[in-house]
């Protein structure tokens, strides 16, 4: 089992060894201390409280969205459209958290009629994220349903999606819920009731300026759901069944076009779950262009973690590490700008994604032996 | 509400359709001989970045657009080692291109021009307004035509894409034919980031391909992976993007005609054909397939 666990685990390291190697080459080419900017991305994410609540907050988003790409691939399905789905989630959040927040009102005190009732928190906040998991799912369900019916490549139907996504939340924000003279494309607030709380507001200990909230645990919760579904149901099975080997699948007596309906509603369900820590847990309303690219970076997240929920969990702590680092790049080396994260991350996907790279001819010096998984 | 429908808007639809297309065009090579490149918009990126950058260093708008070019197939090869040598996810590492090419502009741009990811302005005279959109419809898409259906490369392309293992059996490399394809296709999205750059404005700009990359892949879909069609498909697209531009601002019966609408029309149509209720769109049949050879 440990070992089983070692090895699973030397891939990844290695492909993140491979990455920052090359990223520090870039960093010496730019004419900055590698040594330096790698000090900078993670010791400065790292430091205890701010760094790391700051880090467990920017890796949340990306737990949904690396979580939603693995169910996706487990069943054979890449799913790039997990941003369209968590803008369109974002916004049908936001949108529950307005109409049955109450009536809000604006900073010279005058009501804004856009509440239609006031719901308490105990039966808002589970409406706004059932809101959030359904209306993601259903977001992914058409590139699903695209293809069991039609075959359409939900490659290009999801990115297809997401542009339509992002026009369409744009559209109801920019005409019906953006306060008049807002300059900013965003919602009126959301109720209050419709907040869940930060961790610092209820564990001793973690200051309660950290914006990591409830959300956190929420995505710890569903790392744990997603492994049962996928090991331990029926369901999951099924899923896992289709991503193998799909005519054996379909000779084994299993629908293979309502598996792919069920992984894609399933990964959009997850990636619509970032909006329980974007707009209930941070900014309280949809903000347009709040991702910043969570569901592709989620792809890689996916990747690095094997599309394991554990795996997923780690590589997202990663990822969120560097985030939270590259701001400090940003403001304290002397060339390099946060950029350098994007840049790492593309690194990682292309190591990840050559594997044969470390199994072809480097296989030789005893990297990686063991056939696919 | 109709003048609108005007002389400007046709040139306006041509002028926006071109890097559509020259971008289409090079996926249409790459795509046609099996390697899906969802990495256009990247490639597209690459071009215009060091297009411009090069030209303000060079002073020199050839110059650039040479640079562009190179880039565009630099990093096509990248994704053409990682696919075709590596055999690895062609959509992943399309990706991971479109991720990577917005990341390194903005570092080389935010370290040497000390901007938050754009290049500094080019002076007018430095600019290279109609020539790539001579090039992309007068050139470009009768010369692609003619090489396709026409040439013993073109066949080649399409057996490769289609069948790989006769092809191979044929005496066809596979992988040549794959390199040089998506090699192709990342100089022409080079040409076509290159003319976005420092053609139709003056400057690099952050992420300022917007999805056109993706656009250009939607209308090489919806032509079908033909290259007459495919240039239907771009003016199409060209004219809806030229139609939101000049909608802004403009009332009708009172109110104000929303863009987001106009702007998801290529995607919708997209889609539509995907679907199949316009024609059906039947893809090169080994596209996306990494080829091995038995052994």
């Amino acid at each position: 089992m440990l070992m089983k666990l070692l090895r699973e685990l030397v891939f990844p390291l290695v492909a993140v060894a491979f990455a920052f190697l090359v990223g520090g080459v870039i960093v010496l080419l730019i004419g900055d201390n590698p040594l330096e900017v790698y000090g900078l991305l993670l010791g400065s994410a790292l430091t205890w409280p701010d760094g790391i609540g700051y880090t467990l907050f920017y890796a949340t988003p990306l737990i949904f969205t690396g979580l939603a790409v693995a169910v996706a691939f487990r069943c054979g399905l890449l799913n790039i459209g997990a941003e369209g789905q968590l803008y369109v989630a974002a916004f049908a959040t936001a949108w529950v958290g307005i109409k049955f927040g109450g009536t809000v009102v604006d900073v010279f005190g005058e009501p804004v009629g856009y509440g239609w009732a006031t719901l308490p928190a105990f039966l808002l906040v589970p409406l706004a994220i059932l809101t959030a998991v359904l209306v993601g799912a259903a977001w992914g369900a058409i590139p699903g349903w695209l293809k069991a019916r039609f075959g359409a490549h939900e490659v290009i139907t999801t990115i297809m999606l997401n542009f339509i996504a992002v026009a369409l939340v744009s559209y109801f924000t920019q005409y019906f819920y953006k306060k008049p003279g807002d300059p900013i494309m965003q919602t009126v607030e959301i109720g209050a009731g419709a907040y869940i709380p930060r961790l610092g507001d209820f564990i001793p200990g973690i200051p309660a300026r950290l914006p990591v909230s409830v959300a956190f645990l929420i995505a710890i919760a569903a790392c744990v759901l997603v492994y049962l579904l996928l090991w331990r149901t029926k369901w999951g099975y099924e899923i896992r069944a289709t991503g193998a080997n799909p005519s054996a699948a379909e000779y084994g007596g299993i629908s293979t076009r309502k598996q792919i309906v069920l992984a894609m509603a399933i990964s959009g369900g997850l990636a619509g779950m970032v909006a329980i820590s974007e707009v209930l847990g941070y900014r309280h309303r949809y903000y347009d262009g709040f991702s910043a690219n969570y569901g592709f970076t989620g792809i890689a997240v996916a990747l690095l973690g094997r599309n394991h929920p554990v795996g997923v969990f780690l590589a997202a702590l990663l990822f969120g590490t560097l985030i939270r680092g590259g701001i400090f790049v940003d403001a304290f080396s002397e060339h390099v700008t946060k950029d350098l994260v994007e840049v790492l991350q593309a690194i990682v996907i292309l190591f990840v994604a050559a594997e044969a790279l470390f199994r072809g001819p480097f296989g030789r010096f005893g990297l990686l032996k063991r056939s696919k998984v | 509400m109709f003048e609108i429908f005007n002389l400007a808007l046709l040139f306006s639809t041509i002028r926006l359709a071109t890097p559509l297309l020259l971008a289409a065009l090079g996926g249409l090579y790459s795509e046609r001989s099996g390697v899906i490149n969802i990495a256009l918009e990247g490639l597209m990126l690459a071009g215009a970045f060091t297009a411009a950058a090069v030209t303000h260093w060079a002073g020199n708008p050839w110059a650039g657009l040479l640079a562009g070019v190179a880039a565009g197939a630099l990093v096509a090869a990248v994704h053409a080692v990682a696919c075709i040598r590596f055999r690895a996810d062609q959509v992943v590492t399309g990706t991971a291109i479109n991720i990577l090419m917005t990341g390194i502009p903005a570092l080389v741009s935010g370290a040497f021009f000390l901007s938050s990811g754009s290049t500094p302005q080019i002076p007018r005279e430095n600019l290279i307004p109609w020539t790539p959109i001579v090039l992309a419809f007068v050139v470009l898409v009768p010369l692609t035509y003619y090489v396709l259906y026409y040439t013993p490369f073109g066949l080649r392309l399409r057996a490769v894409g289609e069948n790989p293992a006769a092809a191979d059996a044929a005496g066809v490399s596979v992988p040549r034919m794959r390199y040089t394809a998506v090699i192709i296709s990342g100089a022409l999205a080079g040409i076509g980031g290159a003319y976005l750059s420092i053609g139709q404005s003056s400057l690099f700009t952050r992420n300022m391909t917007s999805g056109r990359g993706f656009i250009a892949l939607a209308a090489l879909i919806f032509g079908k992976w033909r290259p007459v069609q495919t240039m239907l498909a771009c003016l199409l697209f060209g004219f809806t993007e030229a139609i939101a531009i000049q909608l802004q601002g403009v009332r009708f019966g009172g109110e104000e005609i929303p863009n987001q609408f106009v702007h998801i029309i290529p995607y919708v149509l997209t889609l539509v054909v995907l679907a199949g209720f316009i024609g059906q769109a039947r893809a090169p049949r080994a596209l996306g397939i990494p080829y091995q050879k038995e052994r």
